[in-house]
């Protein structure tokens, strides 16, 4: 069984931010966290009309290239994903399987015409990036408003919840029937 | 309700509309399924209950619209949302009107989706309550069946009609067993007041101090051990009835209380100060004679003019034996059901004994005559020796032959097996005997088996 999570930087998000991320990950899910270069072709999952990025096709190219010691793989990306019935999404996650990708375009102030705030983006990517991950330990959405496994549909239901899985969630996370897809 | 209680179906001809709100919907912990059109919506419809459908209102062949007709034809409780595109409107302002809850856009807003998700969620809970409630509150008044044909009978029937439609006090008359709660419930359930309860309360079953507080309520530590408080049945009966049955028994301090209570219709429970309003029609049975019972000074006459605004007389079953037959019948197929037992029938002999029976403890001691003949009878029908106060001719156990031992348990052994239709088994039980015994005895006194 592998413990690797890695992280695959996809158009442009900030090293920086990366690095924070990695940290917090290795924090919560106990995996060694390393960041992997794919070379995925957006220009293909690119909607003209939309002008977004369909955030399915990308875990399908991300399931096509993983290694084969890959436990995790998580894409972090800057552009703004949606999938075909949503307008957006935060992001999204195999449930119960290997792959999820978050995107920093709707996390950021700016895009809500605030100013600038890279500890707020911080925050809300770590947030997101194990929520997406705790899809694929087959979590689902929790009522408990300030677990991590909350749905959030605005930046702002994210800076309710907290970075940690209630106890319910902690629970199952723990059950190894749903650990390992 | 938790999410994985309710079932969402989405029917769409787009392959990535199913799957993504599929997902959706899953990660939020529902019971979900897609379906790509109206022939296969309407497959898992007849496999499985859904309580909210999302349907796209332009689907080739069946459309939307149409399938919405064809779903509430089969569930009209299930809620249904349209998905449409900007250019459809039009059609979605048309699917409203047709009964959908709501209708939303492609592509949705996911906050916009959560909402419409949790209000049809809401919905359905409140629907699915009402449905329940409604089914409780029928469940509490029990349609009542009055069988009975005789002219008596439709009189009765006919005062109950009219007394239901006012809130006039009631007075019925009527031997133990003739079914005065029957008559009340009647009453009750065809007045204005039959989505309230009806609070029956028999004032014989109880002594003075207990039926005070049975009727007022009381306050906690009003008596030693009234740990709590407790609401009486007056305050129960809050927009119903109150059914006081045996009211001729109720001890002169109780029926002053009572009378009170009639005056001004508030009281106090015992032991406390506040002062109760209850908004209750009053019925009240009696098996005494309430006139002579004023006469001797055992019922308070102003009591007694306040109750018998509207007399109904029930009269005694041995008064109206037409009505036999009909009842019998009604029992019989009641505990045919219950018991899961193939009787049809009443044989003509039975039914014989039946109608010439003098029936004292009238319409209840029918009923349960033709329950305990329902249980030791064979089918198809009711035989006499099923009957309770079937006698077997051959052995009377009132006049045994000789005033021997011998000869006394003879006629009761006889007596037994007759009464059980010759069940070895339960005969043995009854006379506390072992089988082996019993069939010795029954070979020493040569009883035969009829």
């Amino acid at each position: 069984m592998s413990d690797k999570l890695y992280i695959v930087p996809v158009h442009h998000p900030k090293a920086e931010n990366l690095e924070l991320l990695k940290q917090a990950l290795s924090e919560v899910f106990s995996l060694r966290v390393d960041f992997l270069p794919l070379k995925l072709d957006i220009e293909l999952v690119y909607n003209s009309r939309r002008h977004q990025y369909h955030s399915t096709e990308i875990l399908a190219d991300l399931l096509h290239q993983m290694p084969d010691d890959t436990e995790r793989i998580l894409a972090v990306t800057d552009l703004d994903l949606y999938i075909p019935i949503l307008t957006f999404v935060f992001g999204e996650a195999q449930l119960k399987g290997k792959a999820a990708v978050v995107s920093c375009h709707r996390l950021k102030n700016e895009f809500y015409g605030i100013p600038a705030n890279n500890e707020i983006l911080m925050d809300r990517l770590i947030k997101e990036a194990v929520h997406e991950l705790g899809h694929t330990y087959g979590l689902i959405h929790c009522e408990n408003y300030s677990c991590v496994m909350h749905a959030s549909t605005y930046v702002e239901e994210i800076d309710l919840k907290d970075y940690h899985f209630c106890p319910d969630c902690q629970a199952q996370l723990k059950n190894p029937e749903i650990q390992h897809p | 309700m938790e999410p994985s209680e309710i079932g969402i179906l989405i029917v769409d001809d787009e392959q990535s509309v199913r799957s993504s709100l599929y997902k959706w919907f899953v990660e939020d912990g529902y019971r979900v399924d897609t379906a790509a059109d109206a022939k296969e919506a309407l497959k898992k419809l007849e496999e499985q209950s859904w309580d909210i459908i999302l349907l796209d209102i332009k689907m080739p062949g069946m459309s939307g619209l149409e399938l919405q007709e064809r779903i509430r034809d089969i569930d009209p409780t299930i809620v249904i949302i349209m998905i449409t595109a900007y250019a459809s409107v039009d059609t979605a302002v048309q699917a409203l009107k047709a009964g959908a809850f709501d209708y939303i856009t492609k592509p949705f807003d996911p906050d916009d989706l959560e909402h419409l998700i949790r209000n049809a969620t809401e919905k359905r809970n409140l629907t699915r309550e009402n449905l329940q409630l409604k089914q409780k509150i029928s469940q509490l008044n029990p349609e009542e069946t009055i069988i009975g044909e005789s002219p008596q009978m439709k009189h009765v029937l006919e005062l109950v009609d009219t007394v239901a439609q006012t809130d006039s006090t009631v007075l019925i008359h009527g031997e133990s067993g003739t079914g005065k709660e029957v008559i009340a419930r009647a009453i009750h359930n065809r007045s204005k007041r039959r989505l309230f309860p009806m609070i029956a309360v028999n004032c014989g079953a109880f002594p003075e101090t207990l039926l005070e507080s049975e009727l007022f309520g009381h306050e906690k530590g009003a008596f030693t051990g009234s740990q709590y408080r407790r609401k009486g049945k007056i305050e129960l009966a809050d927009g119903g009835t109150l059914f006081l049955d045996e009211i001729g028994d109720i001890s002169p301090k109780t029926q002053l209380d009572l009378l009170r209570v009639l005056e001004t219709k508030q009281f106090t429970r015992l032991g406390g100060n506040q002062v109760i309003h209850s908004d209750f029609r009053l019925i009240c049975a009696t098996n005494k004679n309430l006139e002579e019972e004023v006469k001797r000074g055992n019922f308070r006459e102003d009591l007694f003019y306040r109750i018998n605004v509207f007399f109904i007389l029930i009269p005694p079953l041995r008064e109206r034996r037409e009505d036999i037959p009909a009842l019998a019948h009604f029992f019989m197929q009641k505990y045919s059901r219950a018991m899961n037992k193939p009787i049809r029938d009443i044989s003509p002999e039975a039914m014989k004994l039946l109608k010439e029976y003098s029936w004292p403890g009238n319409v209840r001691e029918l009923e349960n005559a033709i329950e305990r003949a329902m249980v030791v009878g064979k089918p198809p029908a009711i035989s006499p020796q099923d009957l309770p106060f079937y006698q077997t001719p051959i052995y009377d156990r009132a006049n045994p032959e000789s005033d021997s031992l011998e000869a006394i348990e003879k006629a009761h052994i006889s007596a037994v097996l007759a009464r059980t239709n010759w069940n070895i088994k339960r005969s043995a039980e009854i006379l506390s005997i072992d089988r082996v015994t019993l069939y010795n005895k029954i070979k020493k006194y040569n009883l035969q088996k009829p």
